[in-house]
């Protein structure tokens, strides 16, 4: 089995509040994330594709058309972002790092048979960094029904 | 129980098609098409898997793993142009994708004789780009 796993990062700021709680425990619950005027990161994204090499190109997937897709379906939506206010998706989602890393996973598998139907790859994996200290690994789940590998299962961890 | 070993050597190498034109080239493999070859520091992690040997607690001694890398795959990729020095680069365009294969072959029969077997390639082209290379792999 073959993947490739591609960097990039963005800037953007954000704000841990709910709106089902109090202030006073949103305050309590999330600390300095809490900061009314938000707060930002230089956040990793690593997307891992999974999948066959196109034995004429060596390749999974030309670099170039990954980098496209991401910039276009991704980050162009987060990079020099204030992710609370100008990400549609999270107008009723706290912008914890584990729904930022959901929120990109739905992302890319929504678009990815429209833009790489031709080639016979998938996303099998969202990992971000908030900070060097704080990282989140979302597995996707594997879109062919005859593949039973154990990647089937959709699970976050944290790392403190 | 994995352990992983890491070692770099350092190569040039060209991505690029014989049947494609220049501009079909560019648009593939961008400018890592560029004909006259560019370089990289290739960082390569090799994980191999067992259970530690009851006596001398290792699942294998890393001096040993140490020494398979550096004969398999240091000494003869580091400091080479990999399309004109190194099989089967020739005839096999080196990408990350086919070199992390190649180094899955290359040592794939070298831990017959232990108590371990090889788990994972993982081979960084650069710090934004690795490329991980797990069983099954067709022969």
């Amino acid at each position: 089995m073959i993947s490739v796993t591609r960097r990039y990062s963005f800037p953007a700021s954000h704000r841990l509040h709910s709106p089902h709680l109090s202030d006073a425990e949103n305050a309590r619950l999330y600390g300095k994330c809490n900061n009314p005027f938000g707060h930002g990161h230089d956040y990793v994204l690593e997307l891992t594709i999974s999948g066959e090499m196109e034995s004429s190109t060596g390749l999974l997937v030309p670099l170039a058309r990954l980098d496209r897709f991401v910039w276009e379906k991704i980050l162009r939506l987060f990079a020099y972002r204030n992710i609370n206010v100008d990400v549609p998706e999270f107008a009723n989602l706290v912008t914890t790092t584990e729904n930022v890393a959901c929120v990109i996973g739905d992302l890319v598998c929504r678009h990815w048979p429209e833009s790489f139907g031709d080639l016979n790859i998938h996303p099998a994996k969202v990992q971000i960094q908030e900070t060097d200290r704080n990282g989140f690994e979302l597995l996707l789940p594997v879109p062919d029904v005859e593949d039973t590998s154990a990647q089937r299962n959709e699970s976050v961890m944290v790392h403190a | 129980m994995l352990i992983t070993r890491k070692a770099e050597f350092s190569a040039s190498h060209c991505c690029r098609a014989a049947a494609l034109s220049d501009r079909e080239n560019l648009e593939i493999f961008g400018e890592e098409s560029h004909p006259a070859g560019h370089g990289h520091n290739f960082i390569v992690e090799v994980s191999v898997a067992g259970e530690p040997d009851p006596v001398t607690g290792m699942i294998i001694d890393l001096k040993e793993l140490k020494d398979i890398l550096e004969r398999e795959i240091v000494e003869p990729m580091d400091h080479r142009f990999l399309n004109h020095e190194v099989e089967p680069f020739g005839k096999v365009i080196p990408t990350a994708a086919n070199i992390a294969l190649e180094i899955w072959r290359r040592l794939e029969n070298r831990f017959h004789s232990s108590r371990c077997r090889l788990a994972r390639v993982r081979l960084f082209e650069t710090p934004d780009l690795y490329v991980d290379v797990t069983p099954p792999v067709e022969a």
